[in-house]
Formats: structure tokens, sequence, C-alpha cells
């Protein structure tokens, strides 16, 4: 099947589209690497008190809205389609397409950005935010039920931040994009947010079972 | 190189078909589905939950790297970039865990539990 092709520019550096390409995947996979290192430790310090503290773990797990967490996931596993779907109709140079996914990607981030507010809304509320002002039943689990939430909160936030971020990148592209700017005529600029944007769904896909779903 | 000039306009780029995306994307679904399904298995397995919820993460996370990050179609290069970063993360935990989870081997004061 032979498809339309967004016309590319070769930049003078590069002997060609081909180097020139793998050049900027293979620097934003570097970027990446640093990204999975990152939250890598995060997970790893996780990891290692969920292990020392499972059961109270599981007791504090049970404060949080798994229909909730159930509901982000679908909603960031969806803006991941429509991710993949601008930069599939960016490649074919179809910019009013492009346009139209990128939109969506960005309303769905800006779904679970909101759900993730009326969850940490609730938290406050049921005075589960670490520090003088944290309850916990029973008492003798306070500090380790603490623990679970300074966890959550420090991976959520840092995920959430990652989120906002994207979400900004993408309102750049779009309006470059809706002005016809120059350096959006090429889709390697989309290629490398979605990129970004498919991590940062990834972090998602393990933060989900590891914090709403811990088994008893 | 040659400088025939018109070879700057054609990179060997692949172009997922919309198809395979929404194939993925159910793919993840499914996966998803099975992940809450897994965690209210009845009786009490913990190891075996976990084990479970962890497999199923991985693979979705493997569809999503290979084919919305397109590192299925990717140059090799991309394929050494890729992999270096969650071989570098294995490295990590491993030797994470491997410190936290024999400290009972050799009870010292000071160096107890997490």
């Amino acid at each position: 099947m032979v498809q339309e092709q967004a016309q590319q520019t070769l930049s003078i550096q590069f002997d060609d589209l081909d180097q020139q390409n793998e050049s900027y995947i293979v620097g934003m996979w570097t970027f990446l690497v640093t990204e999975i290192m990152f939250f890598g430790a995060v997970f790893a310090a996780y990891l290692v008190y969920r292990v020392a503290n499972h059961d109270v773990f599981y007791l504090a797990h049970l404060k949080l809205d798994i229909p909730l967490g159930f509901f982000n996931t679908l909603v960031l596993l969806t803006s991941s389609l429509t991710m993949a779907l601008t930069v599939h109709f960016a490649q074919r140079g179809r910019s009013r397409q492009e346009l139209l996914f990128l939109f969506i990607t960005m309303g769905l981030a800006l779904t679970f950005l909101v759900v993730k507010g009326f969850e940490y809304h609730h938290k406050y509320v049921e005075g589960l935010i670490p520090g003088p002002a944290f309850r916990f039943e029973p008492v003798e689990h306070l500090r380790v039920a603490q623990l679970f939430f300074s966890l959550y909160f420090a991976m959520t936030g840092l995920h959430a931040l990652h989120v906002l971020i994207g979400v900004l990148v993408m309102a750049v592209l779009a309006v470059l994009i809706a002005i016809r700017h120059p350096s959006v005529q090429d889709f390697i600029p989309v290629e490398l947010v979605g990129l970004y944007w498919h991590f940062v769904d990834i972090v998602w896909i393990f933060l989900f079972p590891l914090l709403y779903l811990i088994p008893r | 190189m040659t400088d025939s000039g018109n070879d700057s306009h054609s990179a060997h780029i692949h172009i997922v078909p919309i198809r395979v995306y929404l194939m993925v994307y159910v793919a993840l679904l499914v996966l998803l589905v099975l992940t809450v399904g897994a965690a209210y298995l009845p009786g009490h397995h913990t190891m075996l939950n976990n084990i479970i919820a962890l497999t199923i993460a991985i693979v979705k996370a493997v569809l999503v790297v290979l084919y919305f990050m397109h590192v299925r179609y990717g140059t090799r290069l991309t394929w050494v970039w890729a992999s270096a970063g969650f071989f570098w993360l294995i490295i990590m935990f491993i030797l994470t865990l491997g410190d936290y989870f024999t400290r009972h081997w050799i009870p010292m004061f000071g160096w107890e539990q997490p």
C-alpha cells in the first residue's frame, strides 16, 4: 500500500533524511532514558517500602478511588491512541486531521488532570495529605499509612506534572501547526511530542496497578 | 552520498496503518480489564496477584513502545537506545532490591529493614 507522505526538509548538517530522522528520534529516546531512570528511582523506593509494609499499604490503598483510577487509565490509554493518530496524519501531511486529533489528545489530558484534581481534593477532605493534619484509623498504622500517601502523592504528582507539561507542549504545537509555522512543516516535532506522551502513558500503566490494585 | 538533490524528499519512514493502532488500543483495553479483574480474584494469593499485575503492565508497556512509539519499525540504533533505558532500569532494580531484600540475612545494628 503506497500512501502519500509529508514533505520533509533536509538540514545542512545531515547527509540525508533517514540520518536526520534517526538523529532526532535517538535524541528524544536519550531524554526518555533519563526519564525512565528518574521515575525508576521513585518506583524502586515504592517497591522497597511496599514489600516491607505490605499489610498496612494494603489498608491505606483502600482509601484510593479505584473507579476513578480506572477511568483515568482509560482516558490516558485513549489519549495515547489519539496521539498515535495525530502522528499518523502528520506523517501523511494531513494537517487538518492532525490538528483535530491533537486537540482530542489535549482534551483527554486535561480530563485526566481534572479527575486527578478531584481525587486530590477528596484526599484533602479525608485528611490523607501527609503532615500534621494526617488522620488514619487504626492509629498504630498512622506512620506507615502516611508513608504510603507520601509515595502516592510523590509518584502521581510527578506524573501529573508530566501530563501538564505534555498539555503545554501540545498547545504550542497546535498553535504552530495552525499558523503553518515552518518549524512544523516536518512531522518530526509531532513524532517527538508523541514519544514523550506515550512515555507518560507507560508510567501510568505501572502506577495504576501498583498504587490502586494492591492485593490482600 | 549522492548529490542528486531529490533524495531529500523521500525518507524511508514507515507509516503505521490506523487499523494497527486500533488493534493495539483494543489489546490495551482488554489488558486493563484483566488487571482490574485479577485484583479481585477470590482467595488470598498476594504473590500470584503481584506477578499477574506486573506481567500485564509490562506487556502493555511493550505494546506501547513497539507500536505507538514505532520502535518495531525503527532503526537498529533506536532499538539499542530504547532497550538501554529499560536495561539500566533493571540493573538499578536488581542492585537496590538485592540490597534491601537480603539485609535480614546478617542482622546488624543500624542496618535494619526499611
